[in-house]
């Protein structure tokens, strides 16, 4: 006799459920039909290919340390603050998940850009910001902050603040509780955030191209590598491509690995909350 | 100290541990919340050892962060953090004061042994029972050294048998230290406090030595604490007249000369004084209540019969005989020789 819980799901919701899954699981596997494994190796280790991998994995690292730098105290901020209009700033700052890249591309082009807001003043002090290395980082890390916030902002809220305040009594001071207590307390949380935005970052493309452009060693990251290549070697875009592929399913696998041991603060519904925009990549 | 409808005014000796008690939502878990700096009140004034904690009165704002008051609390779930272990936990407070690593973790050993977990040392707190997570919490509120130590409701989250062990431990350490305790149990306040606090409202309803509050409480709180049916009136020549102007015969305590217009007074007796009967049978100086049963319950080996406000214990056999029933109008019937009646 099996013990089974009993479900309540009708049969036809699996039918349809098997349908979704295929929308997503047949075009990968389409894809991976058409790789041409003799030449494997040598499509994915060409100097090009190198390079644009090597640039993506630079950029998305920068863009990552970037996020984690930026994004902690703006999540402690959107989650335990209290001042004026703050659902206004979160509902700004989460605006790049559902922002066509490209706009963000063109809207931190007339910012940085030569003729944009800062642009001028930056250029006054000999720095160019526009189609340059920098740009890449930038426009991957406007594009990514929001993961991270997502996910660290559900974390500190999840978590309350009882923690924190027993600290506080103790005698430990805002600084060292936030060191103490409430870093390594969100810690799985910010793990998850920061995965999911390096793979964001690593996935960039629309802003990229607007603010950065395509050049070779500087500015062109993998995506776009795979997108020149589409036009002029598709077995070279279709080997990239599967490289990304299964860097996005190392990624999937960390960021949603079973949390383990004392680190279980809510992360399950952490990176459900955060991974939920994923599909804006491009 | 005052915030929205609570005002309250409390003074702990050097040596002295209070008892908080009170109905829900009386403000208690305020009151503590309001003296560890988490919640602040809209104007009000608190100090301990000379500093002030706090200065609100209008015109004056002075506020020490909860860091800077020496004020640790411990609530009824033990919050030890989960990330660190046993030693840690309890070394955090000392190391926050700046004390070097080897000498927090040497204070943080004593303090262990001191609620006797030397055993646990290197425990995570998920690793820990009930009991043991709330004795490792008591250790690291005490490895501050607190000047007050603020508890709420401490044994409330433990089971039967982890809780004589923490009380006993608690009254150890709290022999000599300042404390305020937040609790729901009359065996807390008479084990380890040397004064009780009742709290009805966001207000001070009734305060003084544990024993005294118990055995002659002034508010139908304390008097629930006690076990004892209290009627509220006005003292008169021959008793307590109560608010529907019945008049309760009794032993009248402290007959000081009625002094100009009517005083406060309660009428104290306990459960176990009243009898039940279905119709009036007038006798012997007595006092008699037209009640209605609400309430049926055992308590210990005889039957609390609830009427409102008042109770009385009657053996199983004579609730039968009677045929008591939740809704049954009966008559309470007291004795004027068990009613104590003083000022209130």
């Amino acid at each position: 006799m099996s013990r089974q819980a009993y479900s309540g799901i009708p049969r036809w919701i699996y039918a349809v459920a098997v349908l979704a899954a295929l929308v997503v699981v047949l075009p990968l596997l389409a894809m991976v039909a058409r790789v041409n494994w003799a030449n494997f190796l040598p499509l994915v280790t060409s100097e090009s290919a190198l390079s644009a991998l090597g640039l993506s994995l630079r950029t998305s690292a920068a863009s990552t340390v970037l996020c984690i730098l930026l994004g902690v105290p703006l999540a402690l901020v959107l989650a335990r603050g209290r001042f004026p209009l703050q659902g206004l700033l979160r509902s700004l700052v989460l605006l790049p998940l559902v922002l066509p890249p490209v706009v963000g591309g063109i809207a931190l082009l007339y910012t940085f850009g030569r003729q944009g807001l800062l642009g001028s003043s930056l250029e006054v002090l000999g720095l160019q910001v526009a189609f340059s290395t920098t740009a890449v980082v930038l426009a991957q890390t406007f594009v990514a902050l929001p993961f991270l916030v997502v996910s660290l902002e559900g974390a500190l809220r999840t978590g309350g603040e009882r923690y924190e305040a027993v600290a506080a009594t103790l005698g430990a001071s805002p600084g060292r509780v936030f060191r103490r207590v409430t870093l390594p307390l969100v810690l799985p949380g910010l793990a998850s955030g920061a995965v999911l935005s390096f793979a964001r970052s690593l996935g960039e493309f629309g802003a990229t191209l607007t603010f950065a452009g395509s050049l070779q060693g500087v500015t062109r990251t993998l995506p776009l590598e795979i997108y020149l290549q589409r036009e002029t070697d598709p077995d070279a875009a279709v080997a990239l491509s599967l490289v990304l592929v299964a860097v996005a399913v190392a990624v999937v696998a960390l960021a949603y690995r079973r949390p383990g041991g004392h680190a279980g603060r809510a992360s399950t519904q952490r990176t459900t909350a955060a991974a939920a925009p994923v599909g804006n990549a491009a | 100290m005052a915030g929205r409808g609570f005002d309250v005014a409390l003074t702990v000796g050097p040596r002295e541990t209070v008892a908080v008690m009170g109905p829900n939502g009386a403000g208690k878990s305020t009151l503590l919340a309001v003296i560890a700096g988490l919640l602040r009140p809209d104007n009000g004034r608190a100090e301990l050892n000379g500093r002030t904690l706090f200065d609100l009165s209008p015109g004056r704002s002075r506020w020490t962060p909860p860091h800077h008051r020496g004020t640790a609390l411990l609530a009824q779930e033990p919050l030890l953090f989960p990330h660190l272990n046993t030693l840690e936990n309890v070394a955090f407070g000392p190391r926050s004061a700046g004390v070097a690593k080897h000498q927090a973790r040497a204070d943080a050993v004593r303090w262990l042994a001191e609620v006797e977990a030397q055993e646990l040392h290197d425990r995570r707190p998920a690793a820990l029972s009930g009991g043991q997570a709330q004795r490792v919490a008591v250790a690291r509120a005490l490895a501050a050294d607190p000047g007050l130590l603020l508890l709420d409701e401490p044994m409330a989250a433990l089971d039967i048998h982890s809780a004589p062990l923490l009380r006993r431990l608690l009254k150890r350490v709290l022999a000599d230290r300042p404390a305020i305790i937040i609790t729901h149990d009359v065996l807390d306040a008479l084990m380890l406090a040397d004064r009780v606090v009742i709290l009805e409202g966001g207000r001070i309803s009734e305060e003084g030595p544990t024993r005294e509050v118990l055995e002659r409480p002034r508010s139908t709180f304390a008097a629930g604490l006690a076990g004892l049916n209290l009627i509220p009136g006005t003292l008169t020549r021959d008793g307590l007249r109560t608010t529907g102007g019945q008049t309760v015969a009794g032993h009248i305590e402290d007959p000081s000369p009625a002094g100009e217009g009517e005083r406060a007074a309660v009428a104290v007796f306990p459960p176990s004084a009243v009898s039940v009967f279905l119709d009036d049978a007038h006798g012997s100086p007595r006092n008699y209540f037209e009640v209605t049963i609400t309430d049926l319950e055992p308590h210990g080996d005889l039957i609390r019969v609830r009427a409102g406000s008042l109770a009385a214990d009657i053996t199983p056999a004579a609730s039968a005989d009677l045929g008591l029933a939740p809704g049954l109008p009966v008559h309470f019937v007291v004795k004027a020789m068990a009613v104590a009646i003083y000022p209130a």
